[in-house]
């Protein structure tokens, strides 16, 4: 396979609805449990149909990732950043599976009805205990953190390639 | 490695300048303080779920791990809702056909005290989770009231702060306690309706009041607003009165009732005209409104509350099957997400989560 400078098409689509859609949900997430006013309802009935569409997606890049080759990284880079971009990649393949999972999860556990709204209810992950529950909730809040910072520590990366690098390395996924 | 045949190599020269470093912070830390803003950290002055829930831990007396941080004292009963078809021509909520659907209720005393005496307030509070056999839920919590004494979770936290109890003399503050309802002209309804009422001696011949409107949505979309509560058909011992003596007499009550018969009440529910109030749940609409019988609620066994299937419900009023919205009474947005902290408090501490209290012999 001929190895492009820019990612495909596909791929490229995937990566910036998905970005607006992951930081979309990390600020619902972080709002709607910091909130008594009716932003609290709005925010918890786009939460979750939200983070069904990123599971869904998710599963369509992970094919996408698979079946095609990305640009490689420059080769003077450092090897201590080539451990972190891959590294980073990783965890937020990771999170992107994770999250909407541990959500659903976390609902079921909490004997919740896990609805997405217009009538449409998806069966339960694990059965109702409160103990799972309680850890799953945890799990749901910390490892959103950490998805923020991965994702502040990928805006960063970026802007340094794109401002101080200027290594063809955000061009390719702007695609031009 | 190939590189794209444009003109301009993307790879030039570095960039330079103490601006583009600036520009890169800036933009990380502007993303990082909208975060912290949206998730209430560097917005301190923010009504929080948090602020509330520990504000009824406080009333409650302290933390008693593993308990609900409000009504903490109840106990489990379960049974069915038999609907009569009567309320199906305004919500197509599967519970109102003609059809029994099984009900896991818990009747409570308002506070976060566990242990408080029956005899300390004179309202108990009925909650309901309805399941269809798709699933859908109803989860209601009402309270054997008409009126909420204020509209707002705003007001609500002004009156938990104001009618907290002093350190020092254990009580609330009455200078606070008059300075709060001086300012809270809302709470006139509350304030008539309490000076008369009584702790009941038993739950089951109480009426239970939903307080919050809700919508009813029919099979056409059309929307109308509704208040509902469920009438005792049960009589006999009403207006006893629960007294020092008896700190417990309440699940003995109903525990002894049950055992000689189910109990029963009607699902009453009543439509609002143009004009009733839909988001304030300090008033009351006019007695003349129409009002729909929509069935009957029969519950038939009770179990305590630390071991029966009510236990590890949190009863969100804001779950709703299809044919049931929210209004927006601003209280149920507040109840939603306050019941959601307090259910994490106590499922952490049952989980034994780091940094949460540790459940002791107490149980819940």
């Amino acid at each position: 396979m001929k190895t492009s400078a820019t990612f495909g098409l596909p791929a490229r689509v995937l990566h910036w609805v998905m970005a607006a859609m992951i930081i979309a949900m990390l600020f619902i997430g972080v709002g709607m449990v910091a909130s008594v006013s009716g932003r609290h309802e709005v925010l918890v009935a786009i939460h979750k149909p939200l983070g069904v569409a990123v599971l869904v997606l998710v599963c369509v890049r992970i094919v996408v990732r698979v079946l095609s080759k990305p640009p490689a990284l420059p080769e003077d880079l450092p090897w201590w950043q080539r451990v972190a971009a891959h590294g980073s990649h990783l965890v937020l393949y990771a999170l992107m599976v994770a999250m909407p999972l541990i959500g659903w999860a976390m609902l079921s556990a909490g004997g919740y009805p896990v609805t997405l709204g217009g009538g449409v209810q998806l069966p339960a992950l694990v059965s109702a205990d409160p103990v799972t529950f309680a850890w799953l909730r945890v799990a749901h809040r910390v490892l959103a953190y950490l998805f923020f910072l991965t994702f502040l520590a990928h805006f960063a990366a970026a802007l340094y390639h794109g401002l101080i690098r200027r290594d063809g390395v955000v061009r390719a996924m702007v695609g031009r | 490695m190939e590189r794209s045949s444009s003109s301009s190599s993307p790879q030039r020269e570095p960039g330079r300048g103490w601006w583009r470093w600036a520009a890169i912070g800036g933009a990380v830390a502007g993303v990082a303080v909208a975060f912290g803003y949206v998730g209430g950290w560097l917005a301190p002055a923010r009504l929080t779920p948090h602020r509330i829930v520990d504000a009824l831990q406080t009333a409650g007396g302290g933390i008693h791990p593993g308990f609900r941080r409000n009504h903490a004292k109840g106990v489990c009963v379960t049974g069915y809702f038999e609907g009569n078809g009567a309320a199906s021509a305004y919500s197509v909520a599967p519970f109102f056909k003609a059809v029994r659907t099984p009900v896991v209720g818990r009747f409570a005393l308002p506070g976060g005290n566990p242990y408080a005496p029956d005899s300390s307030v004179p309202i108990r509070s009925l909650a309901l989770k309805l399941t269809a056999p798709d699933g859908e839920q109803w989860r209601t919590g009402m309270n054997a009231m008409p009126v909420f004494p204020v509209a707002t979770p705003q007001a609500f936290y002004a009156q938990l702060m104001a009618t907290r109890p002093d350190p020092k003399t254990g009580k609330p503050d009455p200078a606070k306690v008059k300075a709060f309802f001086g300012a809270h002209p809302e709470a006139g309804a509350f304030l008539q309706w309490v000076k008369g009422a009584k702790p009941s001696a038993s739950y089951v011949t109480e009426s239970y009041y939903g307080l919050n409107a809700f919508y009813f949505v029919d099979a056409a979309g059309k929307r109308q607003a509704v208040r509902w509560r469920v009438v005792p058909e049960q009589t006999a011992g009403a207006g006893d009165v629960a007294t020092a003596a008896d700190p417990n007499v309440l699940q003995q009550d109903v525990t002894q009732r049950i055992a000689a018969g189910a109990q029963k009440w009607k699902l009453l529910v009543t439509l609002a005209e143009p004009g009733d109030p839909v988001d304030d749940a300090t008033k009351v609409w006019p007695a003349q409104r129409t009002t729909i019988d929509a069935g009957t609620l029969v519950l038939d066994r009770v179990e305590a509350q630390d071991s029966g299937p009510c236990r590890d419900v949190n009863y969100d009023p804001t779950v709703l099957p299809q044919g049931i919205q929210v209004s927006g009474d601003p209280l149920l947005a507040a109840r939603s997400a306050a019941y959601a902290d307090s259910y994490l408090r106590r499922t952490s501490e049952e989980a034994g989560v780091a940094g949460v209290a540790r459940l002791s012999s107490e149980g819940r």
